[in-house]
This record gives C-alpha cells, structure tokens and sequence, in this order.
C-alpha cells in the first residue's frame, strides 16, 4: 500500500445557474497574459453542445485518454516511440479554429474617433494578429444556454451516440450546466504524453502541474489530456493548465473558482488513495466498471490501520482529520452522489459532479395526488435523459445515474415530508429502500448540499511549509549566524552553505 | 594565413559561441528553451513541410557523420568501391538534400503567407530558415549537380580529415586549400549557423526527449523536495 492524499472538488450541478463568474475570476488571476487568452482553466459548458474546445469529448479526433490494447493501459495516440516519430507534427493536436481566435475592441477609437455625425464603434481586433475580424464566428461560449439551437447542439459527440432523439422544441428542449476544470487525474494522461517529464503530479496534495523551466513545447500533452484542459501558450511555446490554484490551497483556501461560486456549487476536500492501485483500477476490461474501480482505491481515512500507514507516508495529522471531514469524501465515497466526467477515459478523474434533477416531463400531472412510490418512475421521465447524464458521468451505465437520482428525488420528498407531512410513509416506502438510503443520511446530506457553510464546503489543509528551508530567507532576513544566506548571495548556492554548516 | 582563419580560428570561435551561449541559455533562460511550433495556428502545410525537413536532416546528418566522421579506410576495408560510396552518397545524400531544401521551401512560404505565422515570427525564426536554406542549398546543389557535372570530388580525403582533425586540436588546415569553393561556402556557412544556435529556437535540437521510452508513465515530484531535484 502505498497511500497519498489528493486534493480534490465535488460540483453539484443543480446549484449551478450558468453565471460564468467562476471562468471569470479564474481568468483574471490566471490567464490574462499574452499567449493565454484563449485559455480558459476553468469554463462553463451549456450541455448539450460541443463544448470547448469543440467537440473535445470526440476522442477519435483528438485521440486524448488511455485505451485497452491487448488489455495493456495505452495511451490513445500512442506510445513513447509513436509519440518520438510523430514529434516534428503533431497530427491530433486542437487547432486555433477549435477554440477560437481570441479578439479584443478597439476602444480607442471610442476615445479618439473625430466628431462624426454617427456614432464611432470598436472594432473586433484579433489578439494575435492584431488585424480587424468583421465578423467573429466562434468564441468562449458561444453556444451558451443553447444558442444556436439545433444547429449547435448535435455537434454534441453525447448526443450524436444517443439512441433517443433529442427534442428542440423549446417547450420540450433540456439543458443544463458542466462547469469544467482540470481533473487533477489519479492516472493522468497528460502525464504520462509529456516526453520531457515536465508534467508531474505533485506528491502532497496530487495537484497535476507544469514544470515551465523543462517544459519544451512538444504539445502531446495538449491533446493526450482527453479533457482538454492544458493549453499550448503560443507566445512563449509552454503548456499551461489548471493549477487549483494551489497558492491558495497551501495556504488552506478553496481556490479562485470555488472561492467566488455564486451558486455555492464546488466542495473541496481530501481524500486518501492507494497509488499501487491506480493503474490496475484504470485496466479494468469493461469502462463501465470504472467507477467502481476508482471508488475501490480510495481508502476509509477512519480505518485505524490506514491512519497508521498514512503517518508513515508523511501524511500529517492535520491532513487526516481533513479527510475525516472531507466533503467530497462523504459525496463521491460514502453517500455515491458525486459521480466521475467521463470514467470511460481511464484517467481517474479527482473532480466529480453531483448530477442535476430535473422537471419531471410526462406522466404527472398533479403532484399532489402522487405517492411516495410514485417517485420511483419518475425519475426515468426527466427532462434531461439519464442516458445523456449516463453519457458524460458514467460511461453510459445508465443504472449508476439513476441510483443517485432516486436518492437525491428520495432526499427531495423526505425534506418536503417534514415541512408538509408525509415523513412516517417515507420510511416505509419503497422509495427509501430503492434510493438505498435512511432519514438519518438524507438530513445529512440535504446540509451538506444545501446549507452547508464555507468551512464545510471547504475542508483544505494548508500545505506544510515547516519543510521549506529558506523561509528566513523569503521573510527578508539578513545573515543572522549564518542561518540564512547572506543578503544578495545566490539562493542555491547560499542555502547549500547553510545546510552544510547546520 | 587566410587559411588559417578560415579552417582554423574560424571553426573554433564558431563553436565556442555555441557551447557558450548555451550553456548560458540554459542556466539563465531557461523558460525560452523550447520548440516553438505553430502546429496551434495552421497545420495543412506543417503537416507536409515539418516532417519533410526535419527527417530530412536527420538522414543528412547520419549522412555527414558517414562522409565526415567515418574514415574513408574503413569502407575500404570493408570492401566498399568507391565508386559505390559515391553513388551511394549522391542518392542518399540528394534525396535527404531535396527532403530538407523542399520542407524549408515550404515552411518559409507558409511563414510569409499564413497571418499569425508570420506576425509571431521574429528576426531570428527568419535568420533561421534562410540560413539553413542556404547551407542545405549548397549542400545539396554540391552533392547532386556539382558532384555529377563537374567532378565527383572526392572529399573523403580533404574535408574528413581535416574535420575529425579539429576534434583533436590539430587542425591540418592544409587540407583545404584546394578544395572546390561550393565546398568551401557549405562548410563555412554550417559553423556559422552553429554560431547562431543559441540565438534562435534551433536548441530545440539538444532537448530531444531521448529518454521518453525509458521512464515511468506517471511522474510524482514532492513539493518540499522540488528544489532539490532540480
């Protein structure tokens, strides 16, 4: 056994109201320099629709993920020696035109424009060619809240498999929201494409970063990553992704996105895994015993045995009791309502989604008169189908979906239960022995989703400085003893003088 | 005395720029060390042009080491005419010649047409090209229509040793005073693009990932320990 802790992030997709404030403030922190402005660490797809870049989740054209060959764990666009041959064009890589061409206005001649008798206006002007586009036809979220119709939305790779036909009549349409960051994979893809090893996950806390200084642009990574969440900076020729801003983290704050969520829809947590697992987990024959798979390497942080093991690993105290609280622990783990984006790529992803309810589309015309056991049909009548949700958080196993459907309808009824009577039906229906739950869960969990407050939503260990040796240093010390390195001198070769004398 | 110059301290200040600058590069900028594609911007010429020339210079490389490193004694002791070394050499050597001269034909006309290729590439990324243009021009035009019009000269005898002599700290300058002048602007030309190695996006070439295959798929690095490992 061989355990390590990964920070990770639950969304729940019924809060989420599509406001893009998350993209937002991610972008201004991050992603608002030359060569970045077409990245976006963190985006809001309206679903269905092709999502960004375009049509990301067609893995046979962007080749991204692992595949099975011959029951060996392979990356889709092939190994190391494929990769090396392929190295001077990369033919999978998303072009410009997937994501778009990233424009900015000419405001100054808002500013500037001579007194005209009509109006001045600004003018698109590419941020990369710095020329004019008079007619801008795709960008971040173009397609937002299904605009474009059904032009726009059978671009979907999901829908395009989907046995049902999907409504665009507006009365019968469905929608719904997928904010997406990087997975922050327990096997990831991205990893294991980069030929320079500059793509690493981080021991601590399995955040999944760029080492920029050994980066060398090879672009693998770009399409390996079947989520498509690292990007290609064009200006200086490195690859950047979602870091979970771990600046924060470290220092125990939820980052930038969760941070700003108006919605209050993302948890973070820790949870403890098995690294010996992972790739045995990831090999599993059918994908739709991937999930279970994943569940199965993640350890129970209240097992005294895996406590003890922990502490070996380094794991600190502070950290196991942050995976004892941990949100996405008692989610993704313990209640099964948070479920993976597309286990089917053998990534492990570590950011799962609690999927949406709802309106029920048919066969109940007065709630009222509804039993309790009603409920249990109805949750195969919902507007958005459980083979479209089955398609992105379960690699089509519709029977997972509709288990954590029941239990969050089972949740719904047995709240309203105590508000206007019906509590004592509740137990004895069959709705509650379907949903596999009890009272005693769903009032915790209806706080966890509902009213849970920052510090429940939030459960970060902070990253643990006591092991950095140059803190004097950073703190602005002068050569105290010669504790520090003396003001001035070469922090490496300074600290390796220190180290020597301590 | 020109000879000397050219054959003896002009190589050598070449290469030392190189080595030099870098090392220089690498300790201190190392965050512009990369392979700077526009595989992002347009892909329908790259995917032809790109391959083209790069696997044309490796063939032409494995090429220079078999004309230059490799003593002309060796073939013959393997039984190798030189007759056949040369035709060898003229197909081998004009089809890796006419691969690179085709892909840069065709990577400099798609960085002087295609918008943002062109608005992102600098004075170097030009230098760049037209400088290996005219070394692989040369080289070629010396191999295919030099070689058979003119003479099949035979540079296994001046241009080798005097090459593997430099490595030794010996140069037999000596050896190239007569040497044909296409000849002599190849090789002049060549340490003078070394000497702009540094400068430009070619030291992609010292990081090719050689060690890919051999490592673990997954890298795990331990924050605490980062500075330590580099």
């Amino acid at each position: 056994m061989r355990i390590k802790a990964q920070v990770a992030m639950v969304m729940h997709l019924d809060k989420c109201i599509g406001c893009h404030t998350c993209s937002v403030t991610c972008k201004n922190t991050w992603t608002n320099r030359p060569g970045t402005e077409y990245m976006w660490f963190n985006n809001v797809e309206t679903r269905p629709g092709p999502g960004y870049p375009k049509r990301w989740e067609d893995t046979d054209r962007y080749k991204g993920g692992w595949e099975l060959k011959n029951g060996k764990l392979t990356l889709r666009a092939g190994g190391p020696i494929t990769k090396l041959a392929n190295i001077f064009y990369n033919p999978n890589m998303a072009e410009m035109e997937d994501f778009y061409e990233p424009w900015t206005y000419d405001y100054d001649n808002l500013i500037h424009s001579p007194k005209k008798e009509n109006l001045p206006v600004a003018r698109p002007v590419s941020q990369i060619t710095g020329k004019f586009i008079d007619k801008p036809e795709w960008g971040s979220n173009w397609d937002d809240d299904l605009a474009g119709g059904s032009e726009i939305v059978p671009l979907d790779p999901n829908v395009q498999k989907m046995q049902e036909h999907i409504k665009m009549e507006y009365e019968k349409t469905f929608m719904m929201y997928l904010p997406r960051i990087c997975e922050h994979c327990l096997n990831p893809s991205c990893v294991a494409s980069c030929p320079t090893g500059a793509l690493y996950k981080r021991d601590e806390d399995g955040i999944v970063l760029v080492d920029h200084d050994a980066c060398r642009g090879w672009r693998f990574c770009q399409n390996g990553c079947p989520y498509h969440k690292v990007y290609y900076n064009w200006h200086t020729h490195k690859a950047e992704k979602c870091n979970f801003c771990y600046p924060r983290t470290e220092a125990g704050l939820p980052t930038i996105c969760s941070e700003t969520c108006v919605g209050r829809i993302r948890y973070i947590g820790v949870v403890l895994y098995d690294a010996d697992k992972v790739k045995e987990a990831a090999s599993v024959k059918d994908p739709q015993d991937l999930y279970e798979a994943q569940l199965g390497c993640f350890l129970d942080p209240f097992d005294p045995e895996v406590q003890e093991k922990a502490k070996e690993a380094g794991i600190t105290d502070a950290w196991l009791e942050a995976a004892k609280d941990s949100p996405v622990y008692k989610m993704a783990i313990k209640w099964k309502i948070a479920l993976p984006l597309h286990p089917e790529y053998r990534t492990m992803p570590m950011v799962w989604y609690v999927p949406p309810l709802s309106p029920i589309m048919n066969h109940i015309t007065n709630e009222d008169e509804l039993n309790t056991d009603g409920y249990i049909p109805a949750v195969d009548q919902m507007r958005i189908p459980i083979e479209y949700l089955a398609s992105i958080l379960a690699a089509d196993d519709k029977e997972v979906v509709r288990k954590v459907l029941l239990k969050l309808s089972a949740m719904r009824v047995y709240m309203r239960g105590k508000t206007v009577g019906g509590v004592d039906e509740f137990r004895q229906s069959e709705l509650v022995k379907e949903a596999n739950t009890s009272p005693e869960e769903i009032e915790e969990m209806a706080r966890l989703l509902g009213i849970a407050k920052y510090d429940e939503r939030y459960v970060i260990p902070t990253g643990r400085r006591e092991m950095d040796d140059d803190l004097h240093y950073k703190q602005g010390t002068c050569s105290l003893e010669d504790l520090a390195p003396a003001e001035g001198e070469n922090l490496t070769i300074g600290l390796m003088k220190v180290r020597d004398k301590l | 005395m020109a000879d000397i110059f050219w054959w003896v301290i002009f190589p050598y200040i070449t290469v030392t720029i190189m080595i030099l600058g870098l090392l220089y590069r690498y300790a201190f900028r190392q965050l512009t060390w990369a392979a700077p594609s526009t595989n992002f911007f347009e892909k329908k010429w790259l995917r032809i042009g790109s391959p083209l020339f790069h696997y044309g210079i490796v063939l032409a490389f494995i090429g220079h080491v078999m004309g230059m490193v490799i003593p002309m004694e060796f073939y013959q002791g393997l039984g190798i005419s030189d007759h056949l070394y040369h035709i060898g050499a003229i197909w081998g050597g004009g089809l890796a010649g006419l691969m690179v001269v085709a892909g840069l034909i065709i990577l400099l006309i798609r960085k002087i047409t295609i918008d943002p290729v062109r608005i992102k590439a600098g004075f170097a990324d030009f230098f760049t090209v037209l400088a290996l243009l005219f070394v692989a021009g040369t080289g070629t035009y010396m191999t295919i229509i030099f070689n058979t019009t003119v003479v099949a000269y035979e540079y296994r005898e001046t241009i080798g040793p005097w090459f593997r002599s430099l490595f030794v700290f010996m140069p037999k300058y000596e050896l190239m005073s007569g040497v044909p002048f296409i000849f002599k602007l190849h090789v002049l030309s060549a340490f003078a693009l070394f000497a702009s190695i540094p400068f430009t996006k070619l030291v992609h070439i010292f990081s090719f990932p050689i060690r890919y295959p051999a490592r673990s798929p997954q890298q795990y690095r331990s924050r605490s320990n980062y500075r330590r490992q580099g």
